[in-house]
């Protein structure tokens, strides 16, 4: 028993990983990022071509990708987001569904339908494993995933609330029109905001290529443990997306304990619980479902 | 040359045309009140002068240089502050941070977060809570500081004595005075006739979004402004519409 509440622990590491770009982006903008999942296969794909093409490591690859990654992010919001925000809330949402679509497809024609993994190109790493106390046998991946993801979310909490650059992005994430009269440049806060969200989405992609294999349309799967992890904890809060994506992982691990097919179906079930407890206690819509701050009235 | 000036400034919210055609200067060290009735464009006025509002017609000149397009987070950073009406705190943030937030143009200056808390000593106990849990007096307080700390040559600042006891607006007016006294050029939106009055220099008084009377606080009667205010200076006061 000790042995699965370890594994799920770890697993949900994984989970908090992709679920922290879709947190962080929706607490700070307010855009729903239906493309966050095919965004996070693209990355994953950028660090199997250089890998294969030019034997590039995936760990020093990321030094090339993330800053691809970031600037992706940046024209996302300057191009895209920030004229389809201003057409009301529904149409960033339908962009970016959009968006994944267009991604999955360029994906399928370029690389074609065969399954990747970068885990091929990082040694042994893949497969080894450390012995804990009790006989458990963790991966050193998955420690290392969950590590990341902690100093990940960390970081992310410490540049937000201790950087002037950090406190101007949740200015603007509160109040764009004061931002802009106390000296924030909200426009320019929003797309580093874009820029940071998609540089967590190229780690997720790199985690997700290593441990498991991917093909062009791997995205969607992506985006809704992303979505659950996020909703489970709390959109907006990053400490919470670490427990959200820790019960999923719990849930799908008990799921499959009870039966081999209970997997998935555990996670959506411990989903859909948190959802109904959410709404029965904070009232019907979408603002508590995601606990979302009430705006005051202007 | 004035520090500030408006020449026919027009702004509109869709439809409705909120300031028709307002000029008006301002020099350095002045303070001017602007006072008029709800609706008359006062708020509107203040937020195109901060770069909130992007005007229809008309120039804003600000040292003799048109700054009618630049937007509002680089006039804070030229030396425009302004106090929203209602506060406009981040309310999720501490005082300290909504302060440090005023620093974000960097603009030299000797403001500071200990500055701010020394003119105003009742936020110095409340430095880390969050704004959304302060009195009405302290959330002031703390949107004048904030201003404050981005060391603007123009503060503009909007009711601030909207639901304050008068109490604590009297607090908060001590305190301005030592602004205006160390030469901070002020304009002031305020519902209180004699105070506007008597801590400025120039008056003007709105009325539907146009300047309807205009002179120095001294030599200006309360008599003379109370008719302005209503629209019963001029001839046909039955044109007024209900």
């Amino acid at each position: 028993m000790s042995n699965q509440i370890v594994q799920g622990i770890l697993l949900g590491g994984y989970y908090a990983l992709i679920a922290c770009g879709l947190s962080f982006m929706f607490s700070v903008m307010r855009i729903i990022n239906l493309a966050h999942g095919s965004l996070a296969v693209f990355s994953a794909y950028s660090l199997w071509w250089l890998a294969s093409q030019f034997h590039i490591s995936p760990f020093v690859g990321l030094l090339i990708v993330l800053p691809l990654m970031a600037a992706i992010g940046w024209a996302l919001q300057r191009f895209l987001l920030e004229r389809s925000a201003r057409g009301g809330a529904l149409l960033p949402i339908l962009t970016t569904f959009g968006l994944a679509i267009v991604i999955d497809n360029l994906l399928f024609e370029q690389f074609g339908a065969d399954t990747r993994s970068l885990a091929p190109y990082i040694g042994s790493l893949s497969y080894d494993s450390w012995e804990w106390p009790g006989s458990i046998y963790v991966g050193k991946l998955a420690v290392i995933m969950f590590a990341a993801a902690v100093i990940l979310l960390g970081g992310l909490q410490l540049f937000l609330t201790r950087t002037r650059l950090g406190r101007s992005i949740r200015a603007t994430s509160e109040d764009p029109d004061t931002a802009g009269l106390v000296g924030v440049d909200a426009r320019r806060a929003n797309a580093l905001a874009a820029a940071i969200a998609m540089v967590t989405v190229g780690i997720a992609g790199a985690f997700l290529g290593m441990r498991a294999t991917f093909d062009p349309y791997a995205g969607t799967p992506q985006l809704l443990f992303a979505f659950e992890a996020a909703v489970i904890g709390g959109a907006g809060s990053l400490w919470g997306t670490l427990i959200g994506g820790i019960v999923l992982a719990l849930a799908q691990t008990f799921g499959a304990q009870i039966h081999p097919q209970g997997f998935l179906i555990g996670g959506h079930v411990a989903f859909l619980i948190v959802l109904f407890i959410r709404l029965s206690t904070s009232g019907l819509g979408l603002r508590g479902l995601l606990r979302l701050p009430v705006r005051k009235p202007a | 040359m004035s520090l500030l000036a408006v020449e026919n400034l027009v702004v509109r919210h869709g439809l409705l045309q909120a300031v028709r055609g307002v000029s008006f200067s301002i020099e350095r060290g002045q303070t001017l009140a602007l006072v008029g009735a709800n609706g008359a464009g006062k708020t509107t006025l203040l937020r195109a002068i901060a770069g909130a509002h992007q005007p229809t017609a008309g120039r804003v000149l600000w040292d003799g240089a048109d700054i009618t397009g630049v937007p509002s987070h680089k006039r804070v950073g030229m030396g425009v502050a302004l106090v929203p009406e209602g506060r406009k705190l981040f309310v999720q943030m501490t005082v300290e941070e909504n302060l440090l937030l005023g620093k974000t143009a960097g603009r030299p200056g000797d403001w500071s977060v200990e500055r701010v808390l020394d003119t105003f000593p009742n936020l110095k106990p409340r430095r880390h809570a969050k704004t959304g849990h302060l009195s009405g007096g302290e959330q002031q307080a703390t949107a004048i500081g904030r201003a404050l700390m981005s060391n603007p040559e123009l503060l503009l600042l909007d009711e601030v004595s909207l639901g304050l006891s008068p109490l604590v607006v009297d607090r908060v007016y001590a305190s301005l005075q030592g602004l205006i006294s160390s030469g901070t050029t002020i304009i002031l939106v305020e519902q209180d006739l004699n105070r506007a009055l008597s801590v400025s220099d120039k008056v003007i008084c709105m009325l539907e979004g146009r300047v309807a009377l205009e002179g120095p606080s001294k030599g200006i009667s309360r008599d003379e402004v109370t008719k302005a205010y209503f629209g019963l200076h001029r001839k046909s006061a039955a044109s007024v519409p209900a």
